[in-house]
């Protein structure tokens, strides 16, 4: 493996082009070389989901993930979320689903590809989507009224 | 205030002026002011900061568990290219801890080590990969000293003294003994006496966010610290007590925190050795803890044995207790002289109790330190208690519910201990969780392997003694209101999540009749925020919320001059509401806040006020009872529903119904969410958590190993807010974020019990223990 690569990355609609240590996680390199400070550092090992963002519109865990690996790819931050992410986003502030927010961001974009896929998903979906991210403040109550919200609602446009 | 009339004059202090809730912002169920900051991930934490030339710090951590330091060895670290420099516990020798009796830790370890994990030296590198890479090649010879793991081990005279300054026979940070009234002709008194032992695991915060600490000389010689800390103030003090800095020469900052939960109450080797080494090296210098290294930082729930023996009448009363506890508190002191104080004096709470012994040993082990959790203290004995009653209950024919109904204390009571107890929901709680629960009808009839079991709990609202005596506020609000109509409100409170940024600019904006939103709050900045002691024993809604009303209601004061004389009326026909100043009697007869402002500051000029609290003194029988009393108690309730596989041994818990007095409730849905955060970790406790060790070792360092509940975990939970307006609170508002862990473990243990017949008397209640108590229950 070489010790250094040209990584080629569009994350959040901006396309980037920069060498990076063929050894740099992608958490690394969206808080470090991008300035991205929205996906967060919680355990590094890949159990707390604090640092999910969407790879190709997938959520994944950017600690156990290589940049290198997803070279090529289109990612999504919190930073780049807009109109699709809004509703979830007034949910959360109704609901005070965030306490201390260190998770948040994480949960927002788990959540988001959730109903990008199921704008009504059910219960099971939510507590499913909700089972890869830790959160230590709020004991999951306001997060799911405000999923569960977003899904009602997301039952009605259907 | 004509239900207060009977009680005594200490019960009915009027802390603030006003009518309440004239601003309509009191118990509305706004989002946060600063909730969208948080949730689009705008909100800057400590490690989100970057300086130019900024290095980072990676501590070595000792890999023996008791043992001295013979050489360190840090060339082939410095050989590494990319490596600036290192600092050495020597460097450091000055002792700190928040609490002045107990300073008995330096930033890093010197000459000896004390648990595995202890901090030795730090090597500072251009990046974090280097400096860890250095830290690794640091060679640390050691010669090898009996670790002292146990209770019984730190209890022996025999081993050696973990500090070996300690003049203590063993290895005791603190023994507290204390008695009131006649404990054995209270036993002698009753007709049902119940005694016996029960463990309470050690377990750990998990905030999400690790400790972290970016330093930065300033050329004029001072220093900033930018410190992820629950208490400002304290890592203020101590930073520049141990940095041998004067203290206004040290500018603290505290960004946003990802949580605390009681876990960065103190100062940590980060802020110490980060504002060393940008002193030393003349450059910032960023260090973030790694997951593993905050497992021991720790600070978590004591360990603590204790045995529990009450005396009961037939009626249910309880005409005697008599408690011992041990608690294993790790290798320093941080809060556990505190600890040893809380083991023990909430027990009077919230039943009435005449006749009370306890005496509690916070000891000194070789495991990383414990301090305060969530609860601090009070959580362990609380399940000997709230088990020791549903006992008596039982024994005695008793519903469990109505006894704890029958014997709580009254609202203006003092308990045997000198609790000046001044509003209680305690009645109230316990209905509203029965009645949800079908806790009456159901309770003992859900048939085997389901059951359901209730607990009831009491909490202080902040100490009414500060932990440094003195007579200055304990918390301080400054205001600046600009010509905007903007109100600028500056604290040196410190938001952990509990969202106290949102409770200031809501009791602000309550009397200033505008909206939080309306106001800008500053927190947690030395330069900036006046002092306020920090985000710990559930004070800062109670302590920073009156301190904040008087501050608005100075404001207040000059805004009402200028607008009744210009309107030519007396200040106090005024209301303030809906961003106007307006006559009371004619509401239509007003001017915008914004005008206000401006008249104000024509008629006496720019705006700007400050406010204070500290308790009123209310005096004590007992002379030397500093640790215990509040201002105010919080009161909890709640049933847990469980069903247990008797296949496995795997306990589910259904649902909890939680029901707090939290005084009243400034923001309904972030009550709810301190309710239901504390209920979380309780089933953490109950279930999951415990720091296991083998030998010295501690087995579970990651949360791979030390398993939180996710949310296939946490149950459903029902929440109920009971509201008592407390005299002394903010607009009567009390705790919420510490009183309700209380009583989560105890129910879940009554709702075991009611669903296999068996007292589990040592959480977590894993399925390793529930078969084995299962399968002895058979045989």
């Amino acid at each position: 493996m070489p010790d250094e690569i040209v990584l080629t990355l569009t994350v959040n609609g901006d396309k980037h082009r920069r060498l990076i240590p063929a050894s740099r996680t992608l958490l690394d390199f969206l808080r470090e070389d991008l300035g991205l400070t929205g996906s967060k550092h919680g355990c590094d090992v890949g159990d707390c989901g604090a640092c999910t963002v969407r790879v190709g519109g997938v959520p994944r865990l950017a600690c156990i993930t290589l940049a290198a690996e997803v070279d090529g790819e289109e990612v999504q931050t919190i930073e780049g979320i807009g109109a699709a992410e809004a509703p979830l986003v007034a949910a959360f502030d109704k609901h005070v689903a965030s306490q201390c927010g260190y998770c948040t961001p994480g949960i927002i974009l788990s959540l988001s590809h959730l109903f990008e896929q199921d704008p009504a998903a059910d219960d099971a979906a939510i507590r499913e989507t909700l089972g890869s991210n830790i959160c230590r403040c709020t004991g999951y109550t306001k997060i799911l009224a405000a999923a569960r919200e977003v899904a009602a609602r997301g039952g009605q446009t259907r | 205030m004509s239900e207060n009339d009977n009680r005594p004059a200490w019960a009915t202090y009027p802390t603030h002026t006003g009518e309440p809730a004239e601003g309509g912002v009191l118990g509305r169920r706004d989002a946060k002011i600063d909730g969208r900051a948080r949730i689009v991930g705008a909100a800057v934490f400590t490690d989100d900061l970057k300086l130019p030339r900024m290095v980072f710090g990676k501590f070595v951590r000792s890999t023996q568990a008791h043992a001295r330091i013979v050489a360190v060895d840090v060339s082939a670290a410095l050989a590494l290219p990319g490596v600036v420099g290192f600092a050495t516990g020597a460097e450091l020798p000055k002792k700190y801890g928040v609490i002045p009796v107990a300073q008995d830790e330096t930033a890093m370890a010197i000459g000896k080590v004390r648990y595995i994990g202890e901090p030795i030296v730090c090597i500072a590198a251009v990046d974090e990969e280097t400096a860890h890479r250095a830290a690794r090649a640091v060679r640390v010879t050691y010669e090898p000293l009996t670790p002292v793991l146990t209770i019984e081990q730190a209890l022996d005279p025999k081993m050696p003294h973990i500090h070996e300054a300690s003049r203590k026979p063993s290895n005791i940070l603190r023994r507290v003994f204390q008695e009131y009234g006649d404990v054995d002709a209270g036993f002698a008194a009753s007709d049902l006496v119940i005694e016996d032992v029960y463990e309470y695991p050690g377990s750990t915060h998990v905030p999400l966010e690790a400790h972290v600490a970016l330093a930065n000389p300033e050329p004029d010689g001072k220093l900033t610290l930018w410190s992820s800390t629950q208490n400002p103030h304290y890592v203020h003090r101590d930073v520049a007590h141990v940095l041998g800095m004067r203290e206004q020469d040290v500018r603290l900052i505290k960004p946003a925190i990802g949580a605390g939960y009681g876990g960065k109450c103190d100062p940590f080797c980060t802020d110490i050795v980060a504002g060393h080494l940008a002193r030393k090296l003349g450059r910032p210098v960023k260090i973030s803890l790694e997951r593993e290294e905050v497992f021991y930082a720790h600070r978590g729930r004591h360990p603590t044995r204790m045995w529990l023996k009450m005396g009961f009448k037939r009626d249910g009363s309880i005409t005697a207790i008599d408690f011992k506890a041990w608690a294993d508190g790790g290798a320093y002191a941080s809060y556990g002289v505190v600890t040893s104080y809380y083991l023990g004096v909430f027990m009077p709470l919230p039943y009435r109790l005449e006749n009370y012994r306890f005496e509690s040993h916070r000891l000194y082990t070789n495991k990383p330190p414990c301090g305060p959790k969530r609860g601090h203290g009070a959580v362990q004995p609380r399940l000997a208690l709230e088990m020791h009653i549903d006992r008596a209950a039982l024994q005695l024919g008793l519903d469990p519910a109505g006894m704890r109904k029958a014997n709580c204390i009254e609202a203006g009571s003092e308990t045997c201990n000198g609790l000046k107890v001044t509003s209680v929901g305690m009645r109230e709680c316990i209905d509203a969780v029965v009645a949800a629960s079908g806790y009456a009808e159901r309770h003992g009839r859900l048939g085997p392997g389901r059951g359901l079991g209730l607990a009831a709990s009491a909490y202080m609202c902040g100490a009414l003694h500060p932990v440094y005596q003195n007579e200055l506020s304990q918390s301080s609000v400054q205001l600046k209101v600009d010509r905007s109509g903007e109100v600028t409100l500056f604290s040196g409170t410190a938001d952990c999540g509990q969202g106290s940024i949102h409770m200031l600019a809501a009791l602000c904006a309550e009397r200033l009749g505008i909206e939080p939103a309306d106001v800008r709050v500053i927190e947690g900045d030395t330069a900036l925020t006046p002092v306020d002691l920090g985000s710990y024993s559930s004070r800062v809604t109670f302590m920073a919320g009156n301190a904040c009303i008087s501050a608005s209601d100075r404001v207040r004061e000059r805004l009402a001059s200028a607008v009744a004389a210009k309107l030519g009326v007396e200040s106090s026909a005024l209301s303030f509401r809906g961003r106007r100043v307006f006559v009371t009697s004619e509401p239509e007869r007003g001017v915008s806040f914004v005008d206000a402002v401006w008249l104000a500051e024509e008629m006496i000029g720019p705006i700007g006020e400050v406010g204070g609290y500290k308790p009123h003194k209310i005096g004590s029988r007992f002379r030397r009872q500093s640790v215990g009393p509040s201002p105010a108690y919080s009161f909890t309730a709640q049933v847990a529903e469980v069903s247990v596989d008797p296949e496995t041994g795997i306990v589910t818990i259904d649902k909890i119904w939680v029901a707090h007095d939290c005084g009243r409730a400034i923001n309904r849905t972030i009550v709810e969410g301190q309710i239901e955060g504390c209920v979380y970790m309780g089933v953490g406790e109950a279930l999951y958590e415990e720091q296991r060790y083998r030998g010295a070792m501690m087995t579970s360092p990651s949360l791979l190993e030390y398993k939180i509940p996710t949310v296939h975990e946490t149950p459903e939970i029902e929440t109920f807010i009971i509201e008592t307006h407390d005299p002394n609170g903010p607009f009567g508002a009390k705790e919420a974020g510490e009183g309700p862990q209380l009583s989560t473990v105890p129910a879940i243990a009554n709702a075991l019990y009611d669903a296999t017949g068996v007292w589990f008397r040592q959480p977590p209640f894993t399925p390793d223990r529930v078969l084995a108590a299962l399968s002895r229950k058979v045989t």
